[in-house]
């Protein structure tokens, strides 16, 4: 064990999972509003639009996210009217490409975890809310959404845990997060297991964290 | 599309040998990972609160940190960890270890912390009097183990051990920073040599979809044939 060089990464692999926070939480909202945006063409009795969002759910669960970070932001910079479209000055930040692919791979989870939990809400109180003659709209957004969300929190937080190491990947797009860092310490050290020591702990500090904190939600809003 | 042809002048040939390649790690990956899973789910069921802690400590750090990084450590790490032992015997040069092995041994070990949880949950849920009744029949601690509550436990856990296994499948793509070429590090080189980043990512994509497809129709014909008799 090399004590120095902990004391001198510590504070650079910090400010690096400044980064991988950032990435995670921008992701993370943006995948929630495409989740439920699916999660809803998944449960209305649409055929075309339910297929549509089964096939989106499918291809981003069934593929690696590794794969749909480099599609995004070494495949679409070859495309000539993209890079002369508005869209390029997204498409050429690596953030902004990895966000894009973080967003759109959790959002295809996000979508399956409300799916489930709009299917096995019981019947019983959207019944309840049309015998008292609230309106349809409002059935939906203060009856089916907010039990939906209770409903997913514990599958969620698994998603938000597993979205926190997926943000690593950022890291091969040239983007300096926590493991982007750990990496560059590690290849010009080479001692690699001091930096995994402190990196992981990081991340299983992270991981805590949310744990605690959905455990938490998930009390306050039990019933 | 000319590029996607067999033979000389296409990557066809290439791209299918590195799919082979792929499946090959994951398998293999699979494999040692059950290897860890058997070892980690009788001390996780202990009662011994020590081996209890040796085995939360094992799933809950490799599922608590990114994949990238055990990667990371074992591909810097393991060719010097082998090196260090060689010294002592008196061997000095410089050992490079095989990718695949890398590779498949630290996919192996984050699969493995998952097969564990798996493993653990489908033995508890293994009815009391099974236990009861082979104490009774008077079976010793390996032969109930091995005879009758692995069987059932290799039922109950195929459902979640095909999720474990679509997490190895796709993790895999990431032993490519390592050099060993499977579909991502055979795409990422024609890609290169072709300046067409986007048929070659897209069809890694489509080649990963067709995997996780095919695995999922075996995986469910499985789950039916062993379910025949419930």
């Amino acid at each position: 064990m090399d004590l120095d060089l902990i004391l001198n990464s510590f504070p650079k692999l910090l400010s690096a999972s400044i980064i991988t926070l950032k990435l995670l939480s921008v992701s993370l909202m943006i995948g929630m509003f495409i989740g439920l945006f699916f999660a809803i063409l998944r449960i209305k009795n649409n055929i075309i639009f339910g297929k549509i969002a089964y096939v989106y759910s499918y291809i981003f669960r069934g593929t690696p996210l590794l794969v749909q970070i480099f599609i995004i932001y070494y495949g679409f910079g070859q495309v000539e009217f993209i890079r002369e479209s508005f869209l390029w000055i997204i498409l050429k930040e690596p953030y902004w490409c990895a966000v894009i692919a973080f967003a759109l791979n959790t959002g295809a989870y996000t979508s399956e975890i409300l799916r489930s939990a709009f299917q096995t809400i019981k019947p019983g109180y959207i019944e309840a809310g049309k015998s008292l003659g609230v309106a349809n709209k409002i059935i939906f957004y203060k009856i089916q959404i907010p039990i939906a969300i209770r409903q997913s929190l514990p599958a969620y937080g698994n998603e938000i845990i597993l979205m926190l190491k997926g943000t690593s990947l950022a890291s091969t797009v040239t983007l300096m997060d926590l493991t982007g860092v750990a990496k560059y310490i590690i290849s010009t050290t080479f001692k690699p297991i001091e930096v995994f020591v402190i990196a992981g702990s990081i991340y299983l500090f992270m991981t805590f964290i949310i744990h605690n904190l959905i455990k938490f939600l998930e009390k306050k809003y039990s019933f | 599309m000319e590029l996607l042809l067999f033979g000389e002048t296409g990557w066809g040939d290439e791209l299918l040998i590195a799919t082979l390649m792929t499946l090959a790690v994951s398998i293999t990956a699979m494999l040692i990972g059950f290897v860890f899973a058997l070892i980690f789910t009788p001390l996780k069921l202990s009662k011994n609160k020590f081996l209890n802690l040796i085995a939360n400590f094992y799933t809950t750090v490799i599922r608590g940190v990114p994949e990238l990084l055990v990667i990371y450590l074992f591909f810097f790490g393991g060719s010097s960890a082998i090196m260090f032992v060689a010294s002592i015997f008196g061997y000095n040069d410089y050992i490079e270890i095989n990718a695949f092995l890398t590779g498949a041994f630290s996919i192996g070990i984050i699969s493995g912390a998952y097969s564990t949880e798996v493993f653990r949950g489908a033995i508890q849920s293994i009815d009391k009097g099974q236990f009861e009744a082979s104490n009774v029949l008077g079976f010793n601690k390996v032969t109930r183990f091995f005879k009758i509550i692995l069987p059932q436990m290799l039922r109950l856990s195929i459902p979640n051990l095909s999720n474990v296994w679509q997490i190895t499948l796709k993790d895999t793509s990431l032993i490519s920073v390592t050099g060993l070429v499977e579909i991502m590090r055979q795409s990422y080189i024609a890609a290169g040599s072709t300046r067409d980043p986007l048929l070659f990512y897209t069809v890694a994509a489509v080649l990963y979809l067709m995997l996780t497809f095919l695995s999922m129709k075996f995986i469910n014909k499985m789950e039916i044939k062993y379910n025949r008799g419930y």
